[in-house]
């Protein structure tokens, strides 16, 4: 460790132990949280980390304070995150929406595992996909991250905290237990090869502040508590003062605004990796563990002279439609294997809008697809 | 499956430190030996007490798919490891088990490695680094990992203050290893080869 409390260099590590570096290396100074299954090694490596770089560590007594916990931290000025799984997840949708409301930067980690419920706490899922885009109520728009492997956990959950400072909103490292339990080699990387992001602070004096005024990118400056700026949060429906509005015209403004920050900047946030994907016959389109998976059935199919590409999902959420319309054009088909009965396909298939066929590949938790099972499915297709 | 991916798997019952072993083969190989490696154990309550595994693989190449279906090498400590996990291995899998906990069912003799581990770690003054002398074992017999990387390994990964007398389990464990190895060279011209 460098005098600074940063780890540097390569260590083989867990998912779980990765995030938790990934969340200190990008600024994170505060984890609320309770522990569950598989997501525990986060929390516990936080509470032996944070001390060490002058952060705060605390176990709440549930996940819906866990969430309240981190919306306040943020709105104190530190970088906050919490880690979950599935029935956290549940119980945080309702403080996941103010954060989304109040414009708070954070971080939640969801090592998904299998549901509905507590289902099967040790063994791994991809069920809560779609919670993670629709999950609290009302209209937004939400930023959702898929990592493949422990070093992409690293990484993925520094960028998820720089999108989460630059658009001022929850933002979602959706892993699974595979890729959070799994050991392998992971580099973390010293400062100089790691880009940070904060959120921008006021320029105006504080009398002149407006705490939602949003400038052209659409995202308001934001003044944290003690800083000398006055402002009120609320989850009611507000104006740029902050200041409860119940009217069609503010809800209009603002919830377009919410919606727009993000969808006006699909191409800044939107990731994916494409293999083959140009010239594909077949297009696997997948993410997290399942998409490494789809690797070994594509290789192989690739071996028997099919023309099939990899699609592969980094940021799921906002969903990218411009490009799965593209390949729809050309491609006989996309088979999107997932370990849940069908979720991130029913966007495939509305993007494709019935121009290509769309095949599920459904998986319904507790273990990985065989790649067998998925080598099978694009040999059907390309017979 | 491809030649340069050996599948490793590591039981025994949870207290013996078998997640840990498994471990410090996936850290030898990953970081000393520069190889591609994942490692995944069981988690739940097998992992408390009763019969608990750690898998390792090991290749050239990056390893897509990191769960084991057959295993290539099994290291078994205790007995109920050894009759869960013998039937669902390979047919040329490498055995090694500790003699003094797993009475073996071996035919065919040639492929199973065995050491008084636990005898060893008694010796040493604690039975807790029984799973470090297999570490030390399982460098000179299985021929994946070097014995320089293993001890890197473990110096990485046991508590400070232990690092002596891991180091000495190790060694133990790996001298038996050569010499046995060397005693299965010396017999190789016989017909039949018992080296347990």
């Amino acid at each position: 460790m460098s005098g600074n409390g940063y780890l540097t260099g390569e260590f083989f590590a867990s998912g779980d132990d990765a995030c938790a570096e990934g969340a200190i290396r990008a600024g994170c100074r505060f984890f609320a949280g309770y522990p569950i299954t598989p997501a525990t090694e986060i929390a516990e490596r936080m509470s032996e980390r944070l001390p060490e770089v002058g952060g705060t560590y605390i176990q709440m007594e549930d996940e819906m304070a866990s969430m309240a916990a981190v919306l306040g931290a943020s709105w104190g000025g530190v970088k906050a995150m919490t880690a979950t799984s599935g029935p956290g997840f549940s119980l945080m949708m309702e403080n996941i929406g103010l954060g989304l409301m109040t414009e708070t930067p954070c971080v939640v980690v969801n090592i998904q595992r299998a549901g509905p419920s507590t289902g099967l706490p040790t063994l791994t899922g991809q069920g809560d996909m779609m919670q993670a885009r629709w999950g609290s109520h009302g209209c937004y728009s939400i930023i959702a991250l898929s990592p493949s492997s422990p070093q992409e956990l690293y990484d993925l959950t520094i960028r998820a905290f720089n999108l989460s400072e630059e658009y001022r909103l929850p933002v979602l490292v959706m892993s699974e237990a595979a890729t959070g339990h799994m050991y392998e080699k992971v580099t973390f990387l010293p400062p100089d090869r790691v880009e940070i992001s904060s959120r921008r602070k006021p320029t105006v004096p504080p009398e002149e502040y407006l705490p939602f005024n949003p400038d052209s990118c659409m995202v308001p400056e934001m003044a944290c508590a003690g800083e000398g700026y006055a402002f009120h949060v609320t989850g009611l429906t507000h104006d740029e003062r902050g200041y409860p509005a119940s009217s069609v015209a503010v809800q209009d403004k603002l919830v377009r605004r919410l919606v727009d920050k993000i969808e006006k900047n699909r191409d800044d946030i939107i990731e994916f990796e494409e293999d083959g994907v140009d010239g594909a016959d077949v297009v696997v389109c997948s993410y997290g563990i399942s998409a490494r998976v789809s690797r070994i059935a594509v290789n192989r199919a690739r071996q028997e002279g099919i023309k099939v590409g990899l699609l592969r999902l980094i940021t799921v959420w906002p969903f990218p439609e411009d490009r799965i319309r593209q390949i729809a054009r050309r491609a006989e088909a996309f088979i999107v294997p997932e370990i849940n009965n069908g979720q991130i396909v029913l966007e495939v298939e509305r993007c494709a809008a019935g121009r290509t066929r769309v095949i599920p590949l459904s998986h319904l938790g507790g273990g990985v697809h065989n790649p067998e099972s998925i080598l099978h499915a694009i040999e059907r297709v390309a017979r | 499956m491809m030649e340069d991916r050996h599948e490793i798997r590591i039981c025994g019952f949870g207290g013996q430190g078998v997640m840990l072993a498994g471990f410090i083969i996936g850290q030898a190989a990953s970081i000393y030996e520069n190889k591609y490696v994942t490692h995944i154990r069981d988690y739940g309550p097998e992992a408390r007490g009763s019969t608990c595994r750690g898998d390792v693989v090991i290749s050239d190449e990056p390893v897509l798919y990191p769960y084991i279906t057959a295993p290539s090498v099994l290291v078994a400590m205790s007995q109920m490891g050894y009759d869960k996990y013998r039937p669902k291995s390979r047919d040329d899998v490498l055995i090694i088990i500790d003699e003094g906990l797993v009475k073996h069912r071996e035919v065919k003799r040639d492929r199973l490695r065995s050491i008084p581990a636990l005898r060893f770690a008694e010796e040493l003054g604690r039975v807790a680094v029984a799973n470090v002398v297999v570490l030390g074992f399982f460098s000179a017999v299985a021929g994946i990992v070097s014995f320089d990387a293993m001890k890197k390994s473990v110096l990485d990964s046991v508590p400070r203050g232990t690092e002596d007398l891991n180091i000495r389990a190790l060694e133990k464990g790996h001298d038996y290893g050569l010499e046995k190895l060397a005693a299965m060279q010396r017999q190789k011209p016989a017909h039949v080869v018992d080296p347990s």
